[in-house]
């Protein structure tokens, strides 16, 4: 749902850097409270969260950096940092330390019960505020100079919808963590693209295909051993991009290629069509035969088109002679002003 | 508030803009008497947007004032509308040509509220104005670039301000959308409005505008087109010997 905005803003690989600009915060949050209490590792994943986001908006907005640079720069910078604890921890003479590399590969079955409230809470509460700032928020992601002139904070908006994907991101680490967060975030929306033309159906559309690959992952993960749920929750997020960018109506491939064929079909049929129309015109009886023959030095003659206009019955052949009827001398006519006026 | 400064729809004073430790607008005056039909010029980089856009608050200069009629830009926003470079967006975001005209309404909303029947029957209005009133529930993406740039124009229009701000509304339209432009901008001024224009075409520039602005980091000259749009400005702007090549 969030990731729709994420994708809309072009910001698609900010959810990466996020994701892995956490890590340190969940080792260092560790090494502080020494517990795996997930409230605090959250906290600290939240916090170093925020700062690499920030830090990577203020990086794009004070330098001349691309904003590729500046989010690989920060993404690798906070992950190596993590690792580097994480690491560290593993040679602590802790106890404690076994289950912190979930945060990498995730790991759902250890979800608890007041896990799975928080993420009800925090689901709830973004679209609460999705509801609240609906306008505010389509606005900046469409035109956030135009926003700024209408007299709307756009930096309050920037923050708000960052902290939220932040908080989206972080919380989302414990079930198929650092590395495949990304695309638990991205997957959703880019597939809810290809189907809708409205920002609101996309959004609802998201989340409709967040919660299927939650539910259908785990379930297929379940029902087979030896499969860990987050990756599996990937790929089935992952099989919905798939099947959208290729049947969805309008944007999808299948149907992209299908339209072509038949513009082209009837582009041909149009304009072998218009070539009969000019010759008919200059004769009185408009039904008058012609030989086929005059026909191949036009563009757009083939023996198909010929026989296709036949079946719609616009012309008539009659051995080595064609005649247009009078639907089809109609429908050429209608046809040919049609395109002068588009040429206009 | 000072009487000088109320006299005029705009007036900037030391504006002063730097990328960096490159200054872009260096110390610019200017005073934009109410109800000119005004063309920004000068060449590529000679801070025309930036000049748009900080008089706007979208860039923040180093130093310089703005006032509409007198007062600060931020008690007087409600008068004035924006219309952004048609390349500064992206049009393939999902919505439809009346949801981005309705955009313009919300300035006037505020926070939190919705537009509602009102607010629609303003923005199809504008559409209307536009001649885009059958293209109301088409895709922006479907629109050909003259038609983008006449939504963005029927947006800011829905705003009923008095003062229009245009990022080269020209740019990538073709002869008939353009010719429709001016005509829209012509009645703008009939009624009073001061329309400022960042524009590229100078050949255009006696027939289209009544009041010109020569940039290039500096301000070069500003006033009525007939006194000043000659071959000394524009040479002194572009740098190179311009010669004028329509009649006047």
């Amino acid at each position: 749902m969030l990731g729709s905005f994420a994708v809309l803003r072009k910001q698609s690989l900010l959810g990466d850097a996020i994701s892995h600009a956490a890590l340190p915060g969940i080792a260092i949050a560790f090494l502080i409270t020494e517990t795996k209490s997930p409230v605090a590792l959250l906290l600290g994943a939240l916090i170093s969260g925020l700062l690499g986001t920030f830090w990577i908006k203020g990086m794009i907005s004070k330098t001349h950096l691309k904003s590729d640079t500046a989010l690989g720069l920060v993404l690798s910078l906070f992950f190596g940092v993590g690792m580097l604890l994480l690491t560290y921890i593993q040679k602590q003479p802790n106890a404690n330390q076994a289950g912190l590399d979930k945060y990498l590969f995730g790991q759902a079955a250890t979800l608890l019960v007041a896990d799975v409230w928080l993420l009800s809470g925090v689901a709830l509460l973004s679209v609460l505020v999705l509801l609240f700032f609906w306008k505010e928020l389509k606005l900046l992601l469409f035109d956030a100079d135009y926003t700024k002139t209408l007299g709307f904070n756009v930096r309050f908006l920037d923050v708000l919808i960052t902290s939220f994907i932040v908080l989206a991101i972080v919380l989302g680490l414990q079930t198929v963590g650092v590395v495949l967060m990304s695309a638990m975030l991205l997957a959703p929306a880019a597939a809810a693209r290809q189907w809708t033309n409205s920002l609101g159906i996309m959004v609802v559309l998201a989340a409709i295909f967040g919660a299927f690959s939650g539910v259908f992952g785990t379930a297929i993960s379940a029902s087979t051993s030896g499969l860990s749920t987050g990756p599996v929750i990937v790929l089935v997020a992952s099989f919905f991009v798939l099947i959208s960018f290729v049947f969805s109506p309008e944007r999808g491939i299948l149907f992209k290629q299908i339209r072509k064929y038949k513009n082209r079909k009837a582009l041909k049929l149009f304009k072998t069509l218009s070539v009969m129309y000019e010759i008919a015109q200059t004769h009185e009886d408009i039904s008058r035969p012609h030989a086929i023959k005059i026909l191949n030095n036009f563009l757009g003659y083939s023996v198909n088109t010929l026989k296709e206009l036949e079946d719609q019955e616009l012309i008539k052949i009659n051995g080595q002679m064609w005649s247009m009827t009078t639907e089809g001398y109609q429908k050429a006519a209608q046809l040919f002003n049609q395109n002068m006026d588009s040429n206009e | 508030m000072d009487k000088d400064s109320q006299k005029y729809a705009i007036k900037v004073d030391d504006l002063t803009v730097a990328y960096n430790y490159k200054p872009v607008l260096w110390d610019i005056d200017l005073a934009i008497p109410e109800g000119v039909l005004m063309a920004i010029v000068g060449p590529n980089g000679a801070g025309k947007s930036t000049l748009i856009k900080s008089i706007l608050g979208i860039i923040k200069p180093i130093a310089g004032k703005v006032t509409v009629f007198g007062k600060s830009y931020k008690q007087q926003r409600s008068l004035v509308a924006y219309v952004p470079q048609k390349g500064s967006v992206d049009w393939d975001f999902p919505t439809t040509a009346l949801d981005v005209v309705l955009m313009g309404t919300y300035g006037s909303l505020g926070w939190i509220k919705r537009p509602g029947q009102v607010q629609k029957k303003q923005a199809l209005e504008a559409l209307e104005k536009v001649g885009m009133l059958s293209f109301k529930s088409r895709q922006i993406s479907q629109l050909s670039g003259g038609q983008q740039q006449r939504v963005f124009l029927a947006r800011a229009l829905v705003q009923n301000a008095a003062i229009y701000f245009m990022d080269e509304p020209f740019q990538g339209v073709d002869a008939t959308t353009e010719i429709a432009i001016i005509n829209l901008l012509k009645e703008l001024r009939k009624a009073g409005k001061t329309v400022i224009v960042v524009h590229h075409d100078l050949q255009t520039v006696p027939e289209y505008f009544d009041w010109v602005t020569f940039l290039n980091v500096k301000k070069i000259a500003t006033g009525p087109v007939k006194e000043i749009f000659n071959d000394d400005n524009l040479t002194k702007t572009y740098g190179i010997n311009y010669k004028v090549s329509v009649q006047k």
